[in-house]
């Protein structure tokens, strides 16, 4: 148990350095973000504040699927899923370090994302935030295994949003209600996670090995 | 400590690989020649575990962690430094005193100097030789190569030379697989020559 | 191959049996509902059809299951045609549905009805899983990668359900016009057996027919390999 913690923070380290090193996936996330708010503002003229909450949900789904397109890049070209699927750690740690690191930069972006959302649009209850973080932990959990299914595919920039946007609507229909302030979606959507971080888990292992 | 009867291996309609038989024991170092596209990588990534067979019987009589793998890329993360690369590997392999082990592999192919550098920086040669250190940093009991010397100057070369004598002196598995077969003819204990 | 073979002429006998039997108890038997008069017999094969869709979609993830717990034998295949079939009948769900809300409610589509709207979210995500096997190459890894978004897809299933219920429970996206299914007695109940029993013998038809083929198609090209 130890070690399979272990396996994981270090994976997890290894993904976060890699990218304060490259600033490859964050700055494009960020600048993705408030660019598509700011579209968002000129598209829906006279955006409600409900109206405006599913837009919010939207930007922040498309700003996930553009840091997990990038997730498994150096893996993918670099062949190194070969040595990490030699190493002795068990293949659902790489999963999980994967996920944490993508965690990690996907609430990097809503620190900034979410502010200028209230700056723009206004209204930002604490329910919203709620929802976005459990949220995250479903998008991050499901988007990290479908971007390594996608990796190993010819289209795969094509591919993973066609994989992941059928598994993701349930998180957005969880995340808009609970935005809107009914709190039994916030159960719905840690119901969500706790089911499919669970099938991520148990299937990962199938993923990266024949 | 490999045990392998018939094997194939097919990619869809592809026949990479048919009736291949060999036994590898402690000691051993089992040469793989044959031309290109013959099935020389598609053996050693069977053999390391990468893939599984499409038919026949593949036993190995030890651990994942126990074998050492140099495909034709060196795996190691190119925007990481050697030093952070050999920390990585040396933490998912548990390697206890992961520091000197460290050390003295950098020293011992003269990557020390650069060692915290980015691997992206290296030259292809230089790069080998950190894939070399990455397959040796655990000690293992069954070291695969597919081609090693690729890339490597004069220097490195023997590097190479004398850690294959050295490891099957102290009794480690190897298979090599090399355009260059003559280079180590004297090491080799068997050869396997696929079509 | 032999035993799939078999088993499909009696299966196709009584699937076009039962079908025929219960389109005339449908159109003959069964009498006008109190709502919706005559156009409500879509019903008897809207709900079949989906039944079967989902019938299939759960056959196809139990072999994607069995694949990756015996990495072996044709369970591969047998998921993707599952699926296959599913999507097939799915697509069909979807049109029954839409001529029946556009016969009740003069609407090609309504959100309200939750199976609907269930269907196109698999609709979608089984497609992904067709894109999905078309872009990796054939072998090991694509048949575990399809196995475990088959896996995926039926896990979705009761989420996406409850989702969507949860959804419209919530007024978020407003009801306007219920729907009601017909009242099972009597004859429309036989009716209706008849009719879901008769379409998932066809599922199971065209299942066999459609692996008979492909073992046939496999067999022929490793036969034109071993001769070359």
């Amino acid at each position: 148990m130890r070690r399979y913690a272990a396996d994981v923070v270090t994976l997890a380290r290894k993904d976060v350095r890699l990218e304060l090193r490259t600033w490859q996936t964050l700055p494009a996330m960020l600048l993705f973000v408030v660019s598509t708010l700011v579209i968002f503002h000129f598209a829906v003229p006279a955006a409600s504040a409900r109206a405006g909450l599913g837009l919010l949900w939207v930007a922040l789904l498309f700003a996930a699927l553009l840091g997990l397109a990038r997730a498994f890049v150096a893996e993918r070209e670099q062949r190194l899923f070969d040595a990490l699927v030699l190493a002795p750690c068990d293949r659902s740690a790489i999963w999980l370090g994967k996920a944490i690191a993508v965690l990690f930069f996907l609430v990097g972006v809503e620190i900034v994302a979410l502010p200028a959302y209230a700056l723009f649009f206004g209204g930002l209850g604490g329910r919203t935030v709620a929802a976005v973080a459990l949220a995250d932990l479903g998008i991050c959990a499901v988007g990290t295994l479908l971007s390594a299914v996608a990796a190993a595919a010819r289209v795969r920039e094509l591919l993973l949003p066609l994989l992941f946007l059928p598994l993701a609507l349930p998180i957005v229909i969880g995340g808009v209600g609970a935005s809107l302030g009914h709190g039994r979606y916030l159960g719905f959507l840690a119901l969500y996670d706790l089911l499919f971080a669970t099938l991520c888990w148990g299937s990962f292992e199938y993923v990266v090995t024949e | 400590m490999i045990v392998a009867r018939d094997l194939a291996k097919r990619y869809g309609r592809k026949r990479v690989l048919a009736n291949v038989s060999l036994e590898l024991r402690s000691g051993e170092l089992l040469l793989v020649t044959g031309p290109n596209g013959s099935g020389k990588t598609t053996l050693l990534r069977l053999l390391a575990g990468l893939a599984a067979p499409s038919s026949g019987e593949l036993s190995h009589a030890i651990e994942r962690e126990q074998v050492g793998f140099l495909g034709h890329e060196p795996l190691v993360y190119r925007e990481l430094s050697a030093l952070e690369n050999l920390e990585l590997f040396g933490r998912l392999y548990r390697i206890r005193e992961r520091g000197e082990r460290i050390g003295m592999l950098l020293e011992r192919y003269g990557l020390w100097d650069a060692r915290h550098e980015r691997v992206a920086g290296y030259s292809r040669g230089m790069q080998q030789r950190l894939g070399l250190c990455r397959a040796l940093l655990h000690d293992p009991a069954l070291l695969i190569l597919d081609e090693p010397f690729t890339s490597l100057d004069g220097a490195g070369a023997e590097l190479l030379d004398r850690e294959l004598a050295e490891a099957r002196a102290r009794d480690r598995a190897l298979v090599v697989a090399t355009h260059d077969p003559e280079r180590l003819a004297a090491l080799a204990t068997g050869r396997l020559a696929l079509a | 191959m032999s035993s799939l073979s078999s088993r499909l002429p009696p299966l196709a006998v009584l699937a076009t049996g039962l079908l025929a039997l219960g389109l005339a108890h449908v159109f003959f038997v069964v009498p006008d509902d109190a709502d919706q008069g005559f156009s409500y017999r879509i019903f008897f094969f809207h709900v079949p059809i989906a039944l079967t869709a989902y019938a299939c979609f759960g056959w196809g993830a139990w072999k994607a299951l069995r694949h990756l717990q015996t990495k072996r034998g044709g369970y591969d295949l047998e998921s993707y045609v599952a699926v296959h079939l599913g999507v097939i009948f799915g697509t069909l769900t979807l049109l029954t549905g839409s001529i029946w809300a556009k016969i009740s409610w003069g609407l090609w589509w309504r959100w309200e009805e939750k199976q609907l709207v269930l269907f196109l979210v698999l609709f979608l995500f089984y497609c992904a899983y067709f894109m999905l096997r078309f872009s990796v190459e054939e072998g090991a890894q694509r048949a575990n990668l399809s196995a475990v978004y088959a896996l995926f897809g039926v896990v979705l299933v009761p989420v996406s359900f409850f989702a969507i219920r949860l959804s419209q429970s919530n007024n978020i996206h407003p009801v306007a016009l219920t729907s009601h299914g017909p009242n099972f007695h009597g004859w429309i109940l036989v009716a209706f057996c008849v009719c879901l029993v008769g379409m998932l013998v066809l599922g199971s038809a065209l299942y066999h027919l459609e692996l008979l083929g492909k073992r046939l198609d496999a067999r022929l090209r490793e036969l034109r390999e071993e001769a070359a």
